[in-house]
């Protein structure tokens, strides 16, 4: 083991440093300098770089849907076989218990911010390989990347929400006041998924073989989150302890703004309480990581 | 006195190198390692244990100022720490010491067509591209039509990138590059793609840049270029800053300082090796016409090139490259194994290849060696400048008079003949 020592000086890198910048006021001045410890997000950098955020997004779906003979279509499809494929097997042949609701629209109102998670998972996973050539060859705030990997699954989940609208219909629920809850869920499920997105990120730069554990990793999530089930069927004591998965908490509160049935406030504030600490702790290693990110990627 | 557009002080780089060249570690491997010791993993993430043997200063203590307007070049053999400078310059890596500060938009120029998507047209890669490198979309919509019309690729224009000549390409990118308008430019051998029109093109676009009033910095190997194009030089050797002034005082310093260097060249380490290859070739040397092993080679003398090559694995298809260059950094010849000696040859284990040239045609002066190794279409290991060799002026033609560097690289075998009526003796 006389590597170890070596190794995890590796992984914590000599360069420590950190880019202070002048107001935009004073001109344009960089200072360039080593710093130590803990550094915040620079929003104000992220956000001179919006345009390049708003590229890199687009360039996401433009390749996505390139070459493929359906295009854009393709994110309706996807959704739409994905909500039909599971409501035969789940509620037609398991006859999963949905709260009273029929199946298809129990399902796919959990279905879809799930999906925008895991599609955003993915991406930020694979967001690493496509960027490598970036992070070599030019700067930019590197926060950029996770965000734009979140904003192109962010247009998929607007696209999917659509089917929703007509399950709605077809199914003739009606949206009531508690449907305005979602306004406030879908930040909190972008900050969650951005969360996520940026632990994996500094974990696929730090270990190259950690994105092949990522397909693994949605999977399994997916089944420890009452996506095909409702979070009825656990039991009641049992439930904070599920809804410490922020996605949990999340999918049970897009039921019941969707579907009109009573918030679990207690567990959503677990999951949201969550949410919140994940995003900062990824954050704080993101930052950590992203100093060295040019030299190991 | 106006402030200078970029100062520089005291900067400094360490890397780390040794068993992990490329410092990246699997996550099964952090998994086993957290496994088996984790007090002495936790006890080596609280203190810094870095081992001397195991850093590398790529940049040590480098300090100078660029007064706004300058255009200044950097020079210095392979792993002297130019791209290295750039690179924290541009705030692609950061110092592990130092300080300096831009004053001024900066733009950077690594590589020509930073951020290209093959899959995305060329339109698209345009505004791509300029978005990477710093522009705003309203500017590149007003500078589309212009960058179009300098890469001479509008019938292409809506076509994916991958359907490009690397040509195309190139002048896409290059097209996109040109039109940025910094206060400081740092820009890295960019010049050393595209076909030789082009390549005026970029020079006469680069001195127009450089003589509406911008600070450009240029690393280079082409000194032609630096000489062309800058009045001042900063000359880098192993990390620290050798030499800075006047271009040409710079240029001779460096060029003075290309000393012959050891008789045979253990390459198996090489800090200059390029990055990402592997140490196929482990040690080279140049043969007399008796077989002695030798720095100096006569005009007009045969000798050889040997290079022990080793390989873990099996690498198909093998080809080797010796890359001689001129002191200036102009390329001069490339001896090829793959152009110029028929059949296929694999290579696993230990081996020996041997060159021999039959008659040395090269000018007298000195000359810097490369080596690069191929494996069917793919360089598998590459590094450049690790020797440097002389050639010996000799009275080759029997005339008196030595073919000198006034007369260019090649000193050819030549008869000549004459007749007619006017000929007197």
């Amino acid at each position: 083991m006389a590597g170890t020592a070596t190794d995890a000086a590796t992984l914590e890198q000599v360069s420590k440093s950190t880019i202070a910048e002048l107001l935009p006021g004073e001109g344009h001045q960089v200072v360039i300098q080593p710093s130590r410890g803990w550094i915040a997000i620079n929003w104000r950098d992220i956000w001179r770089y919006r345009e390049l955020l708003y590229f890199l997004t687009w360039r996401d779906l433009k390749i996505r849907y390139r070459q493929t003979v359906l295009g854009f279509l393709w994110a309706f499809i996807q959704p739409f076989l994905k909500m039909v494929v599971f409501s035969m097997v789940f509620g037609k042949l398991a006859k999963m218990d949905s709260e009273g609701f029929p199946y298809p629209i129990f399902l796919y109102a959990g279905l879809l911010p799930w999906q925008f998670f895991s599609d955003s998972l993915s991406r930020s996973s694979e967001s690493v390989v496509l960027s490598a050539h970036l992070i070599t060859k030019v700067y930019f705030p590197r926060l950029v990347i996770p965000l734009a990997s979140t904003g192109a699954a962010l247009v998929d989940f607007g696209v999917s929400f659509t089917i929703l609208i007509g399950l709605m219909v077809y199914y003739r629920v009606l949206p009531t006041v508690a449907t305005l809850a979602v306004l406030p869920l879908v930040p909190l499920t972008v900050l969650t998924a951005l969360g996520v997105g940026i632990f994996l990120i500094a974990l696929n730069v730090a270990y190259r073989d950690f994105r092949h554990t990522v397909p693994f990793l949605v999977q399994i999530w997916m089944f420890l989150t009452p996506v095909i089930y409702p979070v009825t069927i656990i039991p009641h004591r049992w439930q904070w302890l599920v809804s410490l998965n922020p996605m949990a908490g999340i999918v049970d509160a897009y039921r019941s703004a969707i579907l009109g049935k009573p918030f679990a406030w207690g567990n959503l504030a677990i999951s949201t309480a969550v949410a919140i600490l994940l995003f900062f702790f990824g954050a704080v290693y993101f930052r950590r990581l992203e100093r060295q990110f040019a030299d190991i990627v | 006195m106006p402030t200078p557009a970029i100062i520089v002080e005291g900067l400094s780089k360490q890397y780390h190198i040794g068993a992990r060249q490329n410092g990246r570690k699997t996550f099964r491997e952090a998994l086993t390692e957290a496994a088996a010791a984790p007090f002495r993993r936790l006890r080596a993430f609280g203190r810094s244990s870095h081992r001397e043997e195991d850093t590398i200063w790529a940049l040590k203590d480098v300090s100078f100022e660029v007064q706004p307007g300058e255009v200044v070049g950097i020079i210095g053999r392979n792993g002297a720490g130019k791209s290295t400078l750039l690179k924290i310059l541009t705030r692609i890596t950061e110092p592990t010491d130092g300080r300096a500060v831009l004053n001024g938009r900066v733009s950077s120029l690594l590589e020509v067509g930073t951020g290209f998507h093959l899959e995305l047209t060329g339109r698209e890669n345009i505004y791509l591209s300029g978005a990477v490198l710093g522009m705003k979309k309203r500017e590149i919509d007003r500078k589309f039509d212009e960058i179009v019309d300098f890469s001479g690729v509008e019938k292409f224009i809506d076509t994916p990138v991958k359907r490009y000549s690397s040509g195309m390409t190139v002048r896409l990118g290059f097209a996109v590059a040109a039109h940025l308008e910094p206060e400081i430019l740092l820009v890295d051998e960019v010049l050393a793609v595209g076909d030789a029109a082009f390549q005026r093109k970029c020079l006469g676009r680069m001195s127009t840049v450089a003589t509406c009033g911008r600070t450009v910095l240029l690393v280079s190997h082409n000194m032609a270029a630096v000489d062309s194009l800058c009045r001042c030089c900063l000359l880098l050797d192993q990390g620290k800053l050798r030499a800075s002034g006047d271009t040409g005082t710079v240029v001779s310093e460096y060029v003075s300082h290309l000393s012959v260097s050891d008789a045979e060249v253990d390459l198996a380490k090489h800090p200059g090796r390029a990055p990402g290859r592997q140490p196929i070739a482990r040690r080279f040397r140049i043969l007399d016409e008796a077989g002695r092993c030798v720095t100096c080679v006569n005009l007009g003398a045969p000798f050889a090139f040997e290079a022990e090559l080793d390989s873990r694995i099996l690498l198909p298809e093998v080809g080797l490259g010796i890359l001689i260059s001129s002191s200036t950094g102009q390329r001069v010849v490339t001896y090829h194994s793959r152009y110029q000696s028929a059949g296929s040859w694999a290579l696993r284990g230990p081996a020996t290849v041997l060159c021999r040239i039959p008659r040395c045609e090269l000018i007298p002066g000195l000359y810097s060696i490369g080596i690069s190794v191929t494996s069917g279409n793919d360089e598998v290991d590459r590094i450049e400048d690790f020797a440097v060799c002389e050639v010996a002026p000799r009275d080759l033609y029997g005339t008196g008079r030595i073919p000198g560097r006034q007369q260019g690289f090649y000193a050819p075998a030549a008869q000549w003949e004459r007749g007619g009526p006017g000929i007197q003796a």
